[in-house]
């Protein structure tokens, strides 16, 4: 409620700052023409919307998959944490959108380059997320159930992993928030549809109020997601301690 | 009846440093033996050396009264409950059959619920008990595993005075008939739960264990019994001139 109130504030300065200040449309737009093309082009924007979004969301399906591998896979074998591991880390020294071009070039215009960027983009978070959770499980849980004589097996799927889901789910927060950036990235590199290619055309032809407009759907995409992501993980989590809800039923 | 249970130690070394003097020891068949001493003279180690989550040094043996083995006989409970958050009350009392991959006995999981006077909350979760209930159903978890042996590590140091009072009285009943090692820093919780008292003092060569003269009456004693209180202020000093 107080988003909703503070949103429609901002939406009202920035259009009297327009109508004040006489910025000419192709710098800044006012809201109320953004709200307009949106209207008026929805066909062409939503269809646009549907070929980010389904991106994103492989994106985030194939990302998170090889995270989670990953991360079990570095608990579960000692050669994986020596091999793996610094290669992990310097593979994030390269800056994803540097590669953006060679997977346009390997994987062409279609959808391919654009999840394979998100999946890399959201790759890292998350398995550094869940192998850090796999790594910090408590001691005396370890103890526990070694005194108990479950083999290395049954404490990783009974007892590591489960404590790790919480750093998991941090994970899968950070993937869902930054996997619109990977799609759209993509987008700029080559595409020839998503709100990442109508950002750039309109850009070209000086139409502000679409990109504007694109960028709102794009927005609102990815808050959309993000909040999804958190409900899911609230109720597949809810022994997850958390401090800062409301309910603290103890 | 439990066996009882031997121990011969060399002297133990922690980061090069002598902890616990060569010695040793043997805890009395389904008798409580409780074990303490200032902090850091090696009481955890000890437990921790039975409970197999240390390597034993050279030359160390631990001798079951009945010839056997210890591995896979033994139950412990730690400081904190220790209880999977993610797991219901059932489900955490049940927990070693699922680590073993067995198929859990829940009825008797159950009972040992009702046991430690938690039933009806078989499915809540570790989040929605009680400091005192979850050391209940920490309690239940240990006595599930029905073994022999059982190691405690400090296991009601976490919770308040009047609750860890019910829970001596209550883990006294319910633990009657195995060999149990208890490691405490309360000396009252020792008199009143124990067969035998042993006092680790630091020694150059590593700590040695001492025997209290423990009051005539058979645990579960009284807190109120004078022998007891007699008792107490004695171990007290043992342990004041130990630290």
């Amino acid at each position: 409620m107080r988003a909703l109130i503070a949103a429609i504030g901002i939406l009202l300065g920035w259009e009297a700052f327009v109508r004040w200040s006489e910025v000419p449309p192709f710098l800044l737009p006012s809201p109320i023409r953004v709200g307009n093309v949106l209207w008026t082009r929805w066909d062409i924007l939503i269809g646009h919307a549907g070929t980010t979004l389904t991106e994103i969301l492989l994106g985030m399906v194939f990302g998170s998959l090889l995270g989670v591998s990953t991360a079990l896979l570095l608990t579960a074998w000692r050669g994986g944490r020596r091999w793996l591991l610094p290669l992990l880390i310097a593979s994030q020294a390269i800056p994803v959108f540097a590669i953006a071009p060679l997977l346009t070039l390997w994987m062409g215009f279609g959808l391919a380059s654009k999840i394979a960027m998100a999946t890399i983009i959201i790759f890292f978070p998350v398995a550094t997320a869940f192998y850090d959770g796999l790594r910090r499980t408590e001691p005396g849980w370890l103890d526990l159930a070694t005194t108990m004589g479950a083999s290395r097996t049954a404490i990783l799927w009974r007892v590591r992993v489960p404590a790790a889901l919480p750093g998991l789910a941090s994970g899968l927060r950070v993937a869902a928030a930054v996997a619109p950036i990977g799609a759209v990235v993509g987008e700029w590199v080559g595409a020839s549809s998503g709100l990442g290619y109508v950002m750039l055309q309109a850009n070209g032809r000086s139409q502000t109020d679409v990109m504007f407009a694109a960028l709102a759907i794009l927005a609102t995409m990815a808050m959309v997601l993000w909040f999804v992501t958190d409900l899911l993980l609230r109720r597949m989590l809810p022994w997850q301690p958390d401090a800062l809800s409301e309910d603290t039923s103890r | 009846m439990a066996p009882d249970l031997g121990l011969i130690l060399p002297v133990v070394q922690l980061g090069g440093r002598p902890v616990l003097g060569a010695c040793e020891l043997r805890f009395g068949a389904g008798q409580v033996t409780a074990l303490l001493g200032p902090s850091g003279v090696g009481k955890s180690t000890l437990l921790r050396l039975l409970a197999g989550l240390m390597p034993l040094p050279a030359g160390a043996r631990i001798l079951p009264g009945d010839g056997g083995t210890l591995a896979g006989r033994i139950a412990w409970m730690g400081q904190q409950d220790l209880l999977m958050p993610w797991l219901d009350l059932r489900g955490n009392v049940a927990l070693g059959a699922r680590l073993r991959g067995q198929k859990p006995d829940l009825a008797r999981a159950d009972a040992l619920i009702q046991a430690v006077g938690l039933a009806g909350r078989e499915k809540a979760r570790p989040a929605e008990l009680s400091g005192g209930m979850r050391q209940r159903a920490a309690l239940a978890r240990t006595l599930m595993e029905d073994r022999p042996f059982v190691l405690m590590d400090e296991p009601f140091s976490a919770v308040d005075a009047p609750t860890r009072h019910r829970l001596q009285g209550l883990a006294s009943g319910l633990l009657a008939g195995r060999t149990v090692l208890l490691v405490t820093h309360d000396p009252l919780e020792a008199l009143r739960m124990a067969h035998r008292v042993l006092v680790l003092r630091p020694g150059p060569n590593g700590a040695v264990a001492e025997d209290l003269v423990l009051p005539a009456s058979p645990p579960l004693r009284a807190a109120t019994d004078p022998a007891v209180l007699t008792a107490q202020a004695a171990l007290l000093d043992m342990l004041a001139d130990a630290a």
